[in-house]
């Protein structure tokens, strides 16, 4: 694979948090297809790489490039991002009080897809859709008339970014511990989501601390995030030499 | 500089209603002496009582003083360079049908989204227009009328309802209330009377709309609403006016009286011209809006959208005298630019088991000042009363301010109050939650700020809801970014 094929390259990129630098010199390739899992001990900076995919204020980028479908994704608002498939899962998604999940949703939705010049979705058709990617979430009716992420669960959280990702249909998900606070139930129903979204023409990024989201979610690669960059990569069994051994051998071997 | 002038096109988009309508008028020169109360009486051939109630409110007004106590700051008021009567010309003696009315007239309501040809109305809202001082039309008059139900102008009921004037006007706001009431009282021109026979449910939502035209002119209007026993009624009341560099004056008077099992709802969207971004112009609305359960179980609910005026003065209240008769407040008031509003409720809790709901919601922006001011006052009579009072603030930008005082005075000892407050800003996560759902930065405030109202908006008739949501986007365009 060369690197004019990768849906996402990252080279050599350098993100500073307020006065604190917190990428450093992170490259990765993925290409549409693949499903990416990146690993990495608390503060290595997994969060920080998805806010900065993202956009997100505050997450300034002092070097390095990222190109996203041959666009440079780093010139883009967030919005603009969000519009062309690039979608982030929250590892705490936020309440909004008031504000209807059907609303966001199809506010998201007519977003996306007056970018690809399409028209505003049928209220229908919209709710028929949303029905059919809630019963693959196993979600209640009542979900439909509550305000976004209003007195959710930790678990019903993390289920409702799953279900805008499947309502979306995001060209590329970044999914920031999405496995994080769940049960056992809970991370199955999750697991389900993501691997319903696989598709040829899309990829995922999986942030996450634990094997045990990839024993239900099989990765194509994985990697090892480290004090801001990549110091490994290997297939799925690196993630299972990594749940036996930890993360310390490989950041003495990196040192 | 590009900046500016994208401010100045944001303005002017922000306000909608600023034309002026080029009619002629019949007005009044400017000064306020006994002869003016007594000259604007003579041309709405009113009868004695009402003549000696209106010098009786103007002898009065002249011992009283402005009201310093409201959290705003406001040119002093002269109110001898106002004029306090305009009208706009009409051949009759007043427009029998629709057919009289100057087309014009209708055009300016048609512009504002306010059709008075019956035919062209959503079916169920009955309308009366005020233009300036006057009441130009009122429209399904003859439905109603089978109904039972009054619904016509002020100036309508003094001829052919003087004994229910006479009986209920000034009956829950005194016209030595306060300043502005008092002098409403001694020069009110027109404005809206609505009468519920008993048993009645009114057929359907009845509104008022306000139209500020004329220059240097107050406006000066009285809304007096009677349900009697067992009644019901839904009213609604919205408001605009020209966009002026001078700052004009309204201060109208709502009065409602529910007798025994009667229900008032009464709903506000108020859309006065609020002024430019610097604060040149605008009206200042110090407005007195009272009701009051006179019987058991009945109820008096208020609901307001505030979005324009320069300066907002008004807390409209419930007196709850009746036994198990319940008051209930819905806010929504937006102080954006340079605007100011102190505003919100007075509970008097009389009777027993009397309850009152108050939900507040105060959004500040650009260098605009919020203030919730309200009274719950439980009497020792009010055994076993009972208020729930919600108070919330949502701060944009870092030049606004958001202030609340809460009074509250129990005297008897078997009363429940709660109160809750808060203050917010909209959270950069939830901006940026909304950004990253590809949804632009101004459309995720609008969704938010309308999540932050949505417990007031859903009180509001379903067509009024909608427009308050416009409303409440259109008012805050630049606010952020």
């Amino acid at each position: 694979m060369t690197e004019i094929q990768a849906m996402l390259s990252i080279k050599d990129l350098r993100t500073t948090v307020g006065s604190r630098k917190v990428l450093d010199g992170l490259s990765l390739q993925v290409s549409a297809g693949e499903v990416h899992a990146i690993m990495g001990p608390n503060g290595s900076g997994k969060s920080t790489l998805a806010f900065t995919l993202a956009g997100r204020p505050g997450y300034d980028v002092t070097g390095g490039s990222v190109s996203y479908c041959g666009e440079d994704l780093l010139s883009l608002e967030p919005e603009a991002r969000a519009q062309r498939g690039l979608f982030l899962g929250f590892q705490y998604p936020v309440e909004i009080p008031g504000v209807n999940n059907v609303y966001l949703l199809k506010a998201a939705l007519n977003a996306a897809r007056k970018q690809r010049g399409l028209p505003e979705v049928d209220a229908l058709e919209f709710l028929m859709l949303v029905r059919e990617k809630m019963k693959i979430m196993q979600m209640d009716e009542s979900f439909l008339s509550r305000g976004v992420n209003e007195g959710f669960s930790g678990g019903e959280k993390k289920r409702n970014e799953i279900l805008q990702m499947l309502v979306l249909e995001p060209s590329l998900a970044v999914l920031d511990e999405a496995d994080s606070g769940l049960d056992i139930d809970a991370l199955k129903v999750v697991a389900n989501g993501v691997n319903a979204l696989r598709a040829p023409d899309r990829a995922i990024v999986l942030v996450t601390h634990y094997q045990r989201l990839l024993d239900y979610i099989k990765p194509d690669r994985v990697h090892v995030l480290a004090c801001g960059k990549i110091i490994r990569s290997g297939g799925p069994e690196l993630a299972r030499e990594l749940e036996a051994r930890g993360y310390d051998w490989l950041l003495i071997e990196a040192a | 500089m590009t900046e500016n002038a994208q401010l100045h096109d944001l303005v002017g988009r922000g306000y909608q209603h600023g034309f002026v309508t080029d009619i002629e008028s019949e007005t009044l020169p400017p000064g306020l002496d006994e002869n003016v109360v007594r000259t604007i009486s003579r041309i709405k051939r009113e009868p004695m009582f009402l003549t000696e109630w209106r010098l009786q409110a103007f002898r009065h007004w002249l011992s009283l003083r402005e009201p310093t106590w409201a959290h705003v700051r406001a040119e002093p008021i002269d109110y001898q360079s106002i004029s306090y009567y305009s009208a706009p010309k009409v051949k009759t003696d007043g427009p029998k049908s629709l057919d009289e009315v100057d087309p014009r007239l209708l055009e300016t309501y048609e512009k504002l989204g306010v059709p008075l040809h019956e035919r062209a109305r959503l079916a169920g809202v009955a309308v009366d227009a005020v233009f300036d001082s006057v009441s130009v039309a009122t429209t399904f008059k003859d439905r109603l009328e089978k109904a039972g139900v009054i619904f016509c102008s002020f100036s309508d009921a003094v001829q052919k309802h003087p004994e229910l004037l006479e009986q209920y006007l000034g009956s829950v706001v005194p016209l030595t209330d306060n300043f502005y009431a008092c002098l409403n009282s001694a020069v009110f021109s027109d404005g809206s009377f609505v009468y519920i026979p008993k048993g009645v449910r009114c057929p359907m939502e009845l509104s008022t709309y306000f139209r500020i035209n004329a220059a240097k002119t107050g406006q000066f209007e009285r809304t007096l609403i009677v349900a009697d026993q067992g009644s019901h009624v839904s009213y609604l009341e919205g408001c605009t006016a020209p966009m002026r560099d001078e700052n004009q004056l309204h201060a109208a008077v709502v009065e409602l009286v529910a007798m025994d099992d009667a229900e008032i709802k009464y709903s506000t969207v108020q859309n006065w011209y609020p002024g430019d971004e610097n604060g040149v112009g605008g009206i200042y609305n110090f407005v007195t809006k009272r009701g009051e359960c006179r019987g058991r179980n009945s109820r008096i609910s208020w609901t307001q959208v505030e979005t324009g005026s320069a300066i907002t003065w008004k807390y409209p209240g419930c007196v709850l005298r009746g036994e198990n008769s319940v008051g209930e407040f819905y806010s929504v008031a937006l102080a954006n630019h340079c605007q100011q509003a102190d505003t919100g409720t007075k509970m008097i809790h009389i009777g027993a088991n009397t309850r009152s709901t108050i939900v507040s919601k105060g959004i500040s922006a650009g260098r605009g000042q919020n203030t919730y001011r309200g009274l719950v006052k439980i009497l020792s009579t009010a055994q076993g009363a009972r208020n729930f009072t919600q108070c919330d603030s949502l701060l944009m930008g870092d030049r606004c301010g958001a202030h609340t005082f809460p009074y509250v005075e129990v005297k008897n000892p078997t009363a429940i109050v709660e109160h809750e407050a808060s203050t917010s800003r909209i959270s950069e996560d939830q901006l940026f939650y909304c950004l990253q759902r590809g949804i632009s930065e101004e459309d995720a405030v609008n969704m938010i700020v309308n999540g932050f109202c949505k417990s007031v908006f859903k009180e509001l008739p379903m067509e009024f809801a909608v427009e308050a949501q416009n409303l409440l986007a259109v008012s805050l365009e630049g606010a952020v970014g």
